[in-house]
């Protein structure tokens, strides 16, 4: 299945190697033509009809995770952060480090051993290590490099009802609608990028998007669902199950309403659940989109993911669906001419 | 002599950034007879064109302010909101606000313990509904306000809420007007988005290429009692900008004014900003670069519903701006 194969594989910004080349072979049969740039984003390009616009699409191929900084005597790794991560999070979880997929698991010290105040207070990136079973520094050193990865172990689980559970649905979810999309027939010219290191800051996007030079863009997305215990209903962002969330506004884009309004009226007319992501702090591909050049109209649509960021995101699948429904329905209703820049 | 009438109508009317249509109509009518070209952009900049043969010269300033924008409305028909650029929750409190079609609210607060635990998502807007159906008969999740303060102005002083930046708009409208034999070519942009990241000038900057850049925008004073020290006085000239967290003015352009302000004797201080930026942060740095530099207008009070500025420094600005161009 694809999306398990996306998630499974694993990503970090600058190292995408793995899910691009799993890309790569699913789209291959259903573009015109494929180039890989420099920064290396995948640019897709599936042909149109003369008059109708170029709309870009937008997923990211990388994933929040770690990187190896140094080894100490006892073989033992430390570790930096690749994207943003909460750093509570990470004590006790399996990993996998490097190409290899060296397993190991990110240690601290015991509870029995910690002060009352070590026990009060979250561990922090710095007290904590990655324990791969090595006895040595020369061991460890066999094994792993400094700069290597370090990715969540964590596989494709579908639990409760009809939600999945993965590491990296943030955006391999976009990626996996994206791509599902190529395979179908449009009158628009689309190009997919499968841009890189989006959670270091949208670098992939902004060389994609001036390249690309699109005349209106899409951006696919996993996003914040806080739909959960004790969090007051107006801080939810996403409901979990109530479809695809398009974006109104986030800390890195204003988006232009009435292109909004009218994807959202066009999956109620159709029949499609859909909700608005409510504007709160993030930022995704579109923040680099929609300010290249002279501008480019812009919108995000995103699955809802709670826990995203953690080795246990949670999506639900009719909302995975949606999102692709959505997303061929608006390029259908893409007029000739509309969008198009003089 | 200062035209109460534009500046009514350009201080009062809504426009929180990426919710500029209107206060763009209204500045658009306002220059038309002036340019020789206006168009729109993608992201909605207003660029007015006034043709010449000499340099490319782009003049920036903002037509969006601060705002806040609808994240949810409750059973009661209560608006919780979140900020659209710098929002203090202290200066929100209590302060009316306005949404696009005319709908007034007040901003309230949940019981608190302490004050200083006031957040904005502690914080909702009333606008009288007493349902979450009334309430959407006039106000819809993603829908954005302004804050609400009619303007007021006499002989010394103009005090209004969004002087950042229409005074700035008001400034380069007056300028465009005023503008005869230039031997230059000129943009006149008024950007959206500035106050959010300076996101409509970055596009605007891009499509112009620019030889020139200068950014027409507020900044704050130094001369209120025990404020942060800085060597800008309210009523003491233009403000010609060394350096913000955006950008360094560029020698020739900030050269430029200061012999242009000695010259014809208009008043003028040097202006050290600590923090904040401006359009010219997203101009200097398009495509090859762009020399660029800002005229200030000292105004204190900024991001709240009665900035200050003085009249006596708007005109110097415009005077400044026009013998620069002119040059």
């Amino acid at each position: 299945m694809l999306l398990k194969r996306l998630t499974d594989a694993c990503g970090m910004p600058g190292g995408e190697g793995e899910v691009r080349e799993i890309i790569l072979e699913e789209i291959k049969k259903y573009v015109d033509d494929i180039k890989i740039d420099r920064l290396g984003n995948i640019i897709a390009t599936k042909n149109g009809k003369p008059g109708y616009p170029k709309v870009m699409i937008a997923a990211h191929m990388d994933e929040v995770g770690l990187m190896v900084k140094s080894i100490d005597e006892g073989g033992f790794i430390k570790f930096a952060q690749a994207g943003g991560l909460d750093e509570r999070i990470l004590v006790s979880k399996p990993v996998l480090v490097g190409k290899n997929k060296i397993q190991g698991v990110i240690g601290a010290k015991a509870i029995h051993l910690q002060e009352k105040d070590e026990r009060e207070t979250p561990l922090k990136t710095k007290q904590l290590y990655i324990d791969i079973g090595a006895k040595s520094k020369e061991d460890t050193e066999k094994l792993v490099k400094l700069g290597d990865y370090v990715a969540f172990d964590s596989e494709y689980v579908e639990f409760g009802n009809n939600l999945v559970k993965a590491k990296a649905l943030d955006d391999r979810a976009g990626c996996a609608a994206l791509i599902e999309t190529l395979k179908h027939e449009y009158n628009v010219t689309i190009v997919a990028a499968f841009t890189v290191q989006e959670e270091i800051g949208l670098r992939g996007a902004t060389v994609a998007a001036y390249n690309i030079n699109p005349d209106i863009a899409l951006v696919l997305e996993g996003t914040l669902c806080s739909d959960v215990s004790n969090v007051p209903e107006h801080s939810y962002i996403t409901k979990l199950g109530n479809g695809p969330a398009i974006s109104l506004m986030d800390s890195r884009t204003i988006f232009p309403k009435n292109l909004a309004k009218r994807i959202f009226d066009l999956a109620v007319k159709n029949g499609v659940d859909i909700q608005y992501r409510l504007p709160s702090p993030g930022g995704n591909d579109a923040g680099a989109i929609h300010t290249i050049r002279e501008g480019v109209p812009c919108a995000a649509i995103s699955v809802p993911c709670r826990y995203i960021h953690s080795p246990a995101s949670v999506m639900s699948k009719d909302d995975f669906e949606g999102l692709k429904k959505v997303v061929k329905l608006f390029l259908e209703d893409i007029k000739e001419g509309e969008y198009i820049r003089d | 002599m200062i035209n109460r009438d534009l500046l009514k109508r350009l201080l009062e009317t809504f426009g929180p950034s990426g919710n500029e249509e209107t206060i763009r109509e209204v500045i658009r009518q306002e220059i038309k007879d002036y340019a020789d070209e206006i168009k729109v952009d993608a992201l909605g900049n207003l660029i007015a064109i006034k043709r010449g043969n000499g340099k490319k010269i782009m003049v920036a300033s903002h037509m969006d302010e601060i705002g806040i924008m609808v994240t949810n409305i409750d059973e009661n028909g209560f608006l919780r909101f979140t900020n659209i650029g710098g929002v203090s929750p202290f200066t929100a409190l209590y302060q009316r606000v306005m949404f696009a079609d005319g709908t007034m609210g007040v901003v309230g607060m949940e019981k608190l313990d302490e004050m200083k635990d006031l957040a904005l998502n502690k914080m909702f807007i009333d606008i009288g509904a007493c349902s979450k159906e009334e309430a959407m008969k006039k106000v819809n999740v993603g829908d954005a306000a302004c804050f609400y303060t009619p303007y007021v102005q006499n002989d010394d002083y103009i005090m209004a809420k969004a002087l950042d930046d229409r005074i700035g708009c008001y400034v380069t409208i007056e300028a465009l007007k005023a503008l005869k034999d230039c031997p230059n070519e000129v943009y006149f942009v008024f950007t959206v988005q500035e106050e959010v990241g300076l996101r409509g000038a970055k596009t605007a900057a891009y499509g112009i290429d620019p030889d020139m850049g200068i950014a027409i925008d507020v900044t704050l004073t130094g001369d209120t009692p025990k404020a942060k020290t800085m060597d800008v006085k309210m009523g003491k000239g233009t403000a010609i900008k060394i350096k913000d967290n955006s950008v360094l003015a560029h020698p020739t352009v900030k050269n430029l004014m200061i012999e242009t302000a000695k010259e014809n004797n208009i008043p003028y201080q040097l202006e050290i900003l600590e923090g904040g930026g401006t359009d010219s942060g997203a101009i200097h740095l398009t495509k090859s670069g762009v020399p660029s530099g800002v005229i200030s207008v000292p105004c204190r009070y900024v991001h709240s519903p009665s900035e200050m500025v003085s009249v006596k420094d708007v005109k110097s600005s415009i005077e400044l701006l026009v013998k620069v161009l002119e040059k």
